[in-house]
Formats: C-alpha cells, sequence, structure tokens
C-alpha cells in the first residue's frame, strides 16, 4: 500500500463485508505527542476472542476466495514501522473498531494520500450502506456524512449519482495532508 | 471545517428535474471494480476515479460502477467485470486508468468487448 488512505480503504472494506451498515473513520492528529491516529468504526457482526487474536495473522481471513488475509497486517505493520502500534477492538453482533496510530514525524511514516477517492470509491461501490467520515488535522479538516446527504437528496436521486460524489470530492480538492 | 453546503445540494438537485434516473435500480451495465486488498494494493482505486470520471463524462445513467471484494485472482489484479444486460459478464485482468477508459468506451458504451484486455476470450482449445 502506497499511502495511508489506501489501508483505510481496505479496512472499511472489511467492515462491509462483515455485514455494516455504517462505516465511520476519523483521522486526528496530537502535534504534542507527535501522533497521527486512525480509528475505523463498522457496525458489522463482530469477531470473537479466538479470532480477534488471530485477526493480525496474515494466514488468517474469513473468505473462501483465498486462503490469506493481508489488510490488517499489512496496516499493523505500517503502523509499527513508525513506533505505532494497531489495537482492535470487537464484539459479536456489535461491531469492529480498529485504531492505528502512528509516530507522525517518523521518515517511515506514510503520507494520509487521498482520502477524497478513497470515501468516493467507497460511497460508489456501496451506495445503500452509510459512511461518517471526519478528519481532525492541522492542515485541514473535512467532514461527511452520508446520513445527511441522502435526507437532504429525499430520493430526487441517489447518493452515487456523479454530480453527488463530485460535490464530495470537492471537499478535499483542496489539498489533504 | 470543509463540509458539503445544503445549497449546492439543492442546486444539482433542481438540475436533475425532468431527467429520467435509472440508477435506481434498473441498468444496461454494470461495472464491477474488484477492491480486495490485492486490488487495492495493485491501484483498483485509480480505476474507480478513472471510471468515474468518464461516467460522469458520459452523463449516461444507464450504467451502474460499484465494487467488490476479492475475486481470488490476485496476481491478475487490478481488474473490474463488465456485465452487460443480456450477455455473459467480461473480466478484465492488468489494467490501468487508460485501459479502463478504453474499455468504458468500447465494451461499456459501445457494446464491443476489448478482447486484448479480457481474462480470455477465444483461448479455449479443442485439441
Amino acid at each position: 500500500m502506497q499511502d495511508l488512505s489506501l489501508h483505510i480503504l481496505d479496512i472499511a472494506e472489511n467492515g462491509i463485508r462483515a455485514g455494516a451498515t455504517l462505516i465511520e473513520i476519523d483521522i486526528s492528529e496530537d502535534i504534542g505527542k507527535d501522533t497521527l491516529q486512525i480509528c475505523i468504526k463498522d457496525n458489522g457482526h463482530g469477531m470473537d476472542a479466538e479470532m480477534l487474536r488471530r485477526a493480525t495473522d496474515p494466514f488468517v481471513t474469513t473468505r473462501t476466495t483465498r486462503r490469506v488475509g493481508m489488510g490488517l497486517p499489512l496496516l499493523k505493520q505500517a503502523a509499527e514501522e513508525t513506533g505505532g502500534d494497531l489495537l482492535i477492538t470487537s464484539e459479536l453482533g456489535k461491531g469492529t473498531r480498529v485504531v492505528a496510530t502512528f509516530r507522525k514525524s517518523h521518515i517511515d511514516r506514510r503520507p494520509l494520500g487521498d482520502m477524497g477517492a478513497t470515501l468516493t470509491t467507497l460511497i460508489m461501490g456501496n451506495p445503500d450502506l452509510d459512511f461518517r467520515y471526519a478528519s481532525n488535522l492541522h492542515e485541514k479538516e473535512v467532514e461527511v456524512d452520508t446520513r445527511s446527504i441522502r435526507k437532504e437528496l429525499n430520493g430526487v436521486m441517489t447518493i452515487n449519482n456523479p454530480a453527488v460524489i463530485a460535490l464530495i470530492r470537492d471537499l478535499f480538492n483542496k489539498g489533504e495532508d | 471545517m470543509a463540509k458539503l453546503k445544503v445549497e449546492d445540494l439543492k442546486r444539482i438537485k433542481e438540475s436533475m428535474k425532468g431527467t429520467v434516473n435509472l440508477r435506481q435500480g434498473d441498468y444496461r451495465v454494470k461495472v464491477t471494480v474488484h477492491m480486495g486488498t490485492c486490488g487495492i494494493a495493485a491501484g483498483a482505486r485509480k480505476l474507480m476515479t478513472a471510471l468515474l470520471e468518464k461516467l460522469e463524462k458520459s452523463g449516461a445513467t444507464d450504467i451502474i460502477l460499484t465494487s467488490s471484494g476479492c475475486a481470488g485472482l490476485c496476481n491478475h489484479e487490478p481488474m473490474i467485470t463488465v456485465e452487460a444486460k443480456d450477455s455473459a459478464p467480461v473480466k478484465y485482468v492488468k489494467l490501468d486508468p487508460d485501459k479502463v477508459a478504453r474499455i468504458f468506451d468500447e465494451h461499456v458504451a459501445g457494446g464491443h468487448p476489448v478482447a486484448e484486455y479480457a481474462l480470455s476470450i477465444g483461448s479455449e482449445t479443442t485439441y
């Protein structure tokens, strides 16, 4: 993965496969502690203690199309390379929360990348699901909630309409990261 | 704080008046970008962005663009599947934004599959 936004896309896809109806992504930084934190939370079916324990093992996956699952191990590696860590909490029937913490100034910390492309890709691919995104960064703050956009569109057009997607993209175009 | 403005949404809602939106469910062609870890790492998101741009420019309302997970052919990523109504789905492999732009023009809009990027067309042998 070239940047963190691709990791976020990947982990969010996990939540979608887990039957989530809402995916919440929060990105924040703490200049004093020199950390960048990414939190991805879903309300999918969650994992039991045994699956949770093995979730960052690349040879564990729930899918049947292949026998390896690299998503979480790759994110864990990306975080640990910077002196950070990956924390996963999950509860059966309630969902999963993945928190990756990076040392922001570390030379191996990958850039955040194009979060606009990640978010619009998620919405395009899953127009029936809801996404809430909030970035609270020194350079830029962006907030998107498909629940309120949907309410505003009021059935006149769907959320995956290219005109709506273009509006969401524009929020990011002023350069994040 | 960058946030969507209600006025902007109202404006595009107004511009939709009088046009028929088929995107609600019925469609002529469905394009699926495979978004597993393998696809994402190989550049699937760039394909989605390129296709989105083509779709927006075309103004077509009978084309659905969506995503799915890993199809089990990770070494062929990034991939898309094009399903036109009443014809067999075609899987395209090892793509880039230029290739998907051509597939959009020739197959999705034009109805003619691009054989050279397809996983297999005419590769069956009968010996």
